[in-house]
């Protein structure tokens, strides 16, 4: 195993230090909601989340492709890294989502269409890991991962369209509310603590992903050493 | 009409910035295990690999 890269370890640093930055500007620095109280707050790391979750299933489905057409084992360690660190951080964005829903909306879930196709979005992700585990062969394993990444890969921009589409209780941060829904309007200062959630979660998926990766290889080094041991 | 005051909501906050940390520090920890555990693996495989590459040359002088 190389050892750990040094940009990998200024990336590490550099993730420890976005993310109390980010925290800093969520808790301290933005102004408290009018409406909602202190509660919003948690609307930073719900986005910041959300978009790295979505971007990763995204950026999996496009590894499925590449693992198809060149069937370098390499793209599926990605796709498998990719899926994993964002199975991880939408389930945070559900959380946060529904911690924030009960003083909101005096509701814990509601079967709105945002929150349906998150949690469906959520429970595809979960059922490739036990569609992986179930396959022995690694080639055959990579090929079956490849096409669900690809097939699954289609519920994050129907999770991130929805509700914009569909009549939904859920606010619109990005783009324009069509009249009959909420539009989440910011401060100044609300906004520097948005869009540096977005920077901060972006540098901490990109130093997961990479982790991840690395562990990916190692895992793959131990299925050829049990196979050359066994036979 | 207007809210008098701001609700208090701060325990929902702290439940969801807490919760936040706890699943990230979970993740990472289950990271850095699965490395070592691996790295573990893979030195008793390569151990016992050599064995029996040595094992296989010593039969094959006899």
């Amino acid at each position: 195993m190389q050892p750990r890269p040094l940009a990998l370890k200024i990336l590490d640093f550099a993730s420890v230090i976005v993310l109390g930055v980010a925290t800093y500007l969520a808790l301290v620095f933005a102004p408290t909601e009018a409406v909602m109280g202190q509660v919003q707050r948690v609307f930073y790391f719900h986005i910041g989340t959300a978009w790295v979750g979505l971007l990763g299933f995204i950026l999996a489905a496009a590894a499925g492709i590449a693992y198809l057409v060149t069937k370098d084992m390499r793209w599926d360690r990605f796709e498998v890294a990719a899926v994993e660190v964002s199975t991880v951080f939408f389930f945070i964005t559900i959380v946060l989502g529904s911690i924030w829903a009960r003083p909101a909306w005096n509701t814990w879930w509601t079967w709105d269409p945002r929150l349906t196709t998150a949690a469906i979005t959520e429970l595809i992700y979960i059922a490739y890991f036990m569609l992986r585990q179930g396959i022995d062969d690694p080639e055959k394993r990579a090929r079956f991962g490849a096409v669900y990444t690809l097939l699954g890969g289609v519920s994050a921009p129907i999770t991130f369209m929805v509700i914009r589409l569909f009549r939904s209780i859920h606010p619109i941060v990005i783009g324009a509310a069509n009249g009959t829904q909420e539009k989440m309007n910011m401060t100044s200062d609300m906004r520097v603590a948005f869009f540096f959630g977005l920077f901060a979660f972006t540098i901490i998926f990109i130093d997961m992903m990479w982790h991840r990766i690395r562990l990916g290889a190692l895992e793959e080094k131990v299925e050829q050493l049990k196979l050359t041991v066994s036979m | 009409m207007f809210l008098e005051t701001i609700p208090e909501t701060s325990n929902y906050m702290i439940a969801g910035y807490a919760f936040a940390f706890v699943i990230m520090g979970i993740y990472v920890f289950s990271m850095y295990l699965r490395n070592a555990n691996l790295k573990r693996d893979i030195e008793t495989l390569e151990s016992l690999q050599s064995e029996k590459s040595k094992r296989s040359s010593s039969s094959k002088k006899k």
